[in-house]
């Protein structure tokens, strides 16, 4: 146990330390791309001319939906990091980016919804992305729920680490079997062989609400694998407390 | 016998017993459908229209509620510690795990299909192909179940954790399953690609789901 422990809080220890840093410069660059990709998106940039005013959505939607992939490609990445190098920051960095993920993939959904309301009449339709991203989020909860359904945290980690990976080589055949189950999405526009086929103009503010995004990704995860370590002290203080003999705990 | 003959034995075998858990999984998949047909209502037309979906769901959550049984009473009662230390692979022993699931669980899904089937007027023509989907997904299933019953090995009330963990994991086999069984139903040309992609899903989750359990099972030993 001893060497586990010498272990498990040097690292941290380092690592608070360039947390606190890199926290501040992450939420800094995370608030101005957004004030500008927000000033862009909402003023600066033109309307479609079929989607009218509810093109804005995609500032905050595209992005998002991005970021709910990037979220679980990173958990999946930390798991797999954790599992084969066995660093304790690895698992923390994986248990603590899904909560974030399944928050950008919620956020993906409702904005998803809201667009789809004016332009396909419906809140929910059950087209290939929207479906994809409803079981992803479902990847996330199942995820979430293994974690905190396992007592001891070390096993955890593990068996959630296991979890994510599975999920991570599964992600490209639900995602397949989705899109051949149905589509009506209009097809990629960004990502193409061919170039972007959207509008300078709204590649400006949507690349800027990306960098925000991510910057806001950074600064979340510091701040919550802070608290998780600082929870973790915690909870080992009281445990060591508790096992005193009770004559020293009066003193 | 090697141990991936004997577990498969053992397994099936004790299935059947007093306790055990294969015609719970069976009885269950008939109330989902008679339960279905209540809240649908007395129309044959529609009823023969959603047959084959129904029963694949429902044959789909028949399996989800037995995983539970895979490997906890194992680890309970220590032979689960006896089949690490048996010397053959865990893997090996993973799959005949997973196998044994569905000889008792699966096959007994498969075999009652049809019944259930003419409960909901399901046409003659769609009989085959429901049959033959079913065959092959269930495999999948119990594959990809077992490896959600290997991470709840050790948590004593693990029923819904499994089944959180184990639906979006089902998302394509329920796909391309249902489909096959709809699309050979109705005589559509995309029956084959179907089945083909379901077995494939079947045959990439007995390369994954074997690995994925064995290195859960080794962390959720004592």
């Amino acid at each position: 146990m001893s060497a586990t422990s010498i272990y498990e809080y040097a690292n941290p220890a380092q690592f608070e330390r360039v947390a606190d840093r890199a926290f501040t410069l992450a939420l800094i660059a995370a608030l101005v791309l957004g004030a500008f990709g927000l000033y862009f998106a909402l003023f600066n940039s033109p309307a479609d001319y079929q989607q009218g005013e509810t093109v804005r959505i995609m500032y905050v939607h595209v992005p998002a939906a991005w970021m709910a992939m990037f979220c679980y490609s990173a958990m999946a990445a930390a798991s797999a990091a954790g599992f084969i190098w066995k660093h304790p920051l690895a698992d923390v960095a994986a248990k603590e980016t899904a909560p974030i993920g399944a928050g950008f993939t919620f956020l993906a959904l409702v904005t998803g919804s809201l667009w789809g309301k004016p332009m396909w009449g419906a809140w929910w339709a059950w087209d290939a992305r929207l479906t994809s991203v409803l079981i992803l989020f479902f990847l996330y909860i199942g995820y979430m729920t293994l974690w905190r359904a396992i007592p001891d945290k070390t096993r955890a980690a593990k068996l959630a680490a296991i979890l994510a990976i599975v999920g991570f080589v599964n992600v490209p055949i639900i995602k397949f079997s989705v899109d051949w189950w149905n589509s009506l999405h209009q097809p990629a526009s960004i990502i193409r062989a061919d170039g972007p086929t959207i509008h300078g103009s709204m590649l400006t503010p949507l690349f800027l609400m990306i960098g925000a995004y991510m910057a806001g990704y950074v600064a979340m995860l510091l701040a919550s694998m802070k608290n998780e370590l600082a929870a973790r002290r915690l909870a080992r203080m009281e445990q060591l407390e508790t096992t005193k003999p009770a004559g020293l705990v009066e003193r | 016998m090697s141990a991936f003959a004997a577990v498969i034995v053992r397994d099936v075998t004790l299935a059947f017993r007093a306790g055990g858990g294969a015609l719970q999984a069976v009885s269950f998949f008939a109330l989902t459908i008679v339960l279905f047909a209540l809240a649908v209502g007395p129309d044959l037309s529609l009823m023969s229209d959603i047959a084959s979906p129904v029963l694949w769901a429902g044959a789909l959550l028949a399996t989800m509620i037995s995983l539970e049984q895979i490997y906890r009473p194992d680890r309970e009662d220590g032979s689960l510690d006896a089949l690490v230390e048996c010397g053959d692979s865990l893997v090996f022993i993973a799959l005949a795990k997973a196998l044994a699931h569905w000889i008792s669980t699966g096959l007994l899904l498969v075999a009652a299909a049809p019944l259930l089937a003419l409960l909901l007027n399901l046409e003659g023509s769609a009989l085959a192909p429901l049959v033959i989907s079913l065959l092959i997904g269930t495999v999948g299933l119990s594959l990809i179940g077992a490896f959600a019953g290997a991470l709840a090995a050790a948590l004593p009330r693990a029923g819904v954790l499994i089944a959180v963990i184990v639906s979006p994991l089902y998302a394509p086999i329920l796909i391309f399953g249902s489909g096959a069984a709809s699309a050979g139903a109705a005589g559509d040309p995309q029956y084959g690609a179907n089945l083909m992609l379901l077995a494939a899903s079947s045959l990439f989750a007995a390369i994954i789901s074997p690995l994925a359990s064995a290195a859960a099972l080794r962390f959720n030993l004592d």
